[in-house]
């Protein structure tokens, strides 16, 4: 890891590890919570308020996470950006 | 003081505002005309893109929408925001460092074609050009209800304003003007949606009510209970069901998001900050502007949807409240006394053997007049007649457009005259940015990829701009034709062809080029044409010639084949990428150098 720091191949595999993590993140709450498993969590997992946990996580849940995972990965990004110096200052 | 005058108020305050933050910061240069110069902040840019992503469409109908369909809705809700994550993480950024002014710019140089630029100046075209005729259409419907002139009339006005702002702005005009038309925007829709969840159940944030409780005689009930009993005893499906199936709810919603990656008006908004950096904070301030509203549509829906049935359901029509009246007025209301007991019923598709709830034949209702002298005809209760076929399947009698759950909600919740002029300068606010958005890349398309770099490459900076305004001035006048004679059916089918479009070309294209270099100019090229001509083959056989639902592959309606049409545009590439000559060099060195997120590489000393 450390003879990875500060060369062009440990920023571009820092930078696929975070996209990657982030499409996960989207597909996993968007597909797989709200639509593929949406049965399965409504009947197992503890209700948001009131609403079951499939349906909520399909019209409020998921959108909470995506701005999640932006500002997550602007700021990871950025700071991945600075470590590894690609700023133009 | 009369509603109307308040109305007119408002919206003339709000106008003044726009047309002077757009002359403050009208554009000189070409640069500026594109792309605002490159210097707009990640925060104002932010505000700017969701006051464009949000459309009349959006602002007016879409909580109607999810009232209607309950979990389904969730494909648009979820395809409409998450689109902003695969936009954020795997484009944006990329063609931001491309430094170019629009997308056919990035498809040209990275499958070194003028061919590639073509079709993609075609598909962009396309895409803004469906989508502005309905925001004209918009615009027309709230001017003629305000002021009380024809729709044509109104589409005008509404015309000559975008020309002023968009055409003689450019890009840095419109920007300034969408941060004001956001807020405008945000209030008109987040203050009504409070007032109705304080005063339905007693909560102030309109996204913890939908999930709270509601007081009822037998003590506290949760609301979305409360909505499923409803919806039951009146024969629809449960709110918290869905009818579509799994993978026809997946293919949508991945085309949604896919499509909305895709759409040349959102991706150019990006090119307007200063770099790499500022476009991720720009995206991330957008989703979180956007998700404000779309966290809010959820719960005006479901709200208005039980004030509707309270306030409608079972009433005696010489009671109906007054705003009735109003809406049916415009025909976004009708009544037809199937059962001749003088009382309004509101039924759903499982009170009938036939499993329609339909109240008359046609689309719209169409109001009978006195031949003579052109006075609406009334029945026995005081209700217009309609000159449609009664559609006697159901009991079903009540029919209202899905944008009474918005623009009807400050009546139904009895707020104050101030908060329905406020309405209706968010809903003009949000018809006009989109429109502006997509004029701005309607005219770029024309001027710059068309003349400048396929058919004059001799222009100069100078005529590029004029040759924009003039592009500009006649798109619009081709909206606006369109706007006042609406091809109706077509018109409301035009989000499966845009999104899908977007979803089967652009998306899978620009991804390739910015993840890979092995993707050569045969194979990036076949894969669009294929792309695009399966899923616009689909669309137009199942929305306009008349194909069954029965006959869908694999049960995936028209909005969502542009899923399968990428996945086809995807193999195509590849496999044709495979058997011909590859990528030169030059191009290769383009990709890489795309993925280096600054202009002079990384510092030495580190």
């Amino acid at each position: 890891m450390n003879a990875d720091k500060s060369t062009p191949r440990g920023y571009r595999k820092a930078v696929r590890r975070t996209t990657l993590l982030a499409l996960f993140l989207w597909f996993f709450v968007s597909f797989f919570c709200s639509i593929l498993a949406r049965d399965y969590l409504d009947a197992h997992f503890p209700a948001i308020g009131h609403a079951p946990f499939g349906f909520w996580m399909a019209q409020q849940g998921s959108i909470l996470s995506f701005v999640c995972i932006l500002c997550a990965y602007a700021f990871r990004m950025n700071r991945l950006d600075r470590l590894y110096g690609y700023t133009d200052q | 003081m009369q509603q109307s005058t308040l109305n007119f108020i408002v919206i003339a305050i709000t106008f003044a505002l726009y047309i002077v933050i757009a002359v403050r910061s009208r554009a000189g240069s070409t640069k500026e005309y594109y792309t605002a110069g490159g210097g707009v902040s990640p925060f104002a840019n932010g505000m700017a893109t969701a006051a464009d992503w949000m459309s009349a469409a959006t602002f007016i109908s879409m909580a109607g929408t999810v009232a209607i369909s309950g979990y389904d809705a969730a494909r648009f809700l979820m395809g409409w925001t998450g689109g902003f994550v695969l936009l954020s993480v795997l484009m944006v950024p990329y063609l931001r460092k491309f430094n170019q002014a629009t997308v056919p710019d990035f498809i040209a140089e990275r499958y070194y074609s003028k061919w590639a630029r073509g079709v993609a100046v075609i598909c962009a075209l396309f895409i803004c050009m469906t989508y502005i005729m309905g925001q004209m259409r918009g615009v027309g419907v709230v001017f003629s209800q305000l002021f009380g002139i024809g729709i044509p009339a109104g589409v005008l006005v509404g015309a000559s304003i975008v020309f002023f702002y968009a055409g003689l702005g450019g890009m840095k005009g419109i920007t300034y003007t969408q941060v004001a038309q956001y807020c405008v925007m945000v209030f008109a829709y987040t203050v009504p949606a409070i007032f109705i969840a304080l005063a339905l159940t007693g909560n102030v944030f309109p996204q913890l009510g939908l999930i709270g409780t509601v007081d009822s005689p037998e003590g506290p009930v949760p609301f979305l209970e409360k909505l499923n009993a409803i919806n039951r005893e009146l024969g629809f499906a449960e709110y918290t069901a869905g009818r579509l199936s799994t993978l026809n709810l997946f293919c949508i919603t991945a085309a949604l998001m896919c499509g909305t990656a895709g759409l040349p008006h959102v991706i150019v908004r990006f090119f307007t900050v200063k770099d790499v950096r500022a476009v991720r904070t720009s995206a991330a301030w957008t989703l979180a502007f956007i998700a404000v509203i779309y966290l809010t549509a959820p719960a005006i829906g479901a709200f208005s949807r039980v004030n509707l049935i309270e306030q409608l359901h079972g009433v005696s029509f010489e009671e109906v409240p007054s705003w009735y009246k109003q809406f049916e007025a415009t025909g976004q209301m009708a009544w037809v006394d199937k059962n001749n007991d003088g009382r309004i019923q509101y039924f759903g598709p499982k009170k009938s053997e036939a499993g329609t709830h339909r109240v008359f034949l046609r689309k719209s209702p169409q109001f009978a007049a006195n031949s003579l002298d052109d006075t609406p005809l009334v029945g026995a209760h005081g209700q217009r007649l309609l000159t449609n076929p009664v559609d006697t399947s159901n009991p079903n009698e009540l029919f209202f457009g899905t944008d009474i759950m918005v623009m009807a909600n400050p009546h139904m919740a009895g707020l104050p005259m101030w908060v329905i002029a406020l309405l209706m300068a968010g809903c003009i606010a949000a018809a006009l940015s989109t429109a502006a958005g997509l004029l701005l890349v309607l005219s770029t398309s024309i001027s710059h990829d068309l003349m400048k770099k396929l058919l004059k490459p001799n222009l100069s900076d100078r005529q590029e701009v004029t040759c924009a305004r003039t592009a500009s001035f006649v798109a619009l006048l081709v909206a606006a034709y369109f706007g006042i004679n609406p091809p109706s059916a077509f018109i409301a089918k035009t989000v499966a062809f845009a999104f899908g479009l977007a979803a089967s070309s652009f998306f899978p294209s620009l991804l390739m080029g910015v993840f890979t270099q092995r993707i050569n100019r045969a194979g990036g090229i076949s894969g669009m044409i294929v792309g695009m001509s399966f899923t616009l083959a689909y669309i137009i056989y199942f929305q306009f010639m008349g194909g069954s639902a029965e006959d869908y592959l694999w049960g995936i309606s028209p909005e969502g084949i542009g899923c399968i049409g990428m996945l086809l545009n995807f193999a195509v590439a590849f496999a044709v990428s495979f058997w011909t000559r590859p990528t030169p060099q030059k191009v290769k060195e383009m990709v890489a150098s795309i993925h280096v997120p600054n202009q002079s590489g990384p510092a030495q000393s580190h």
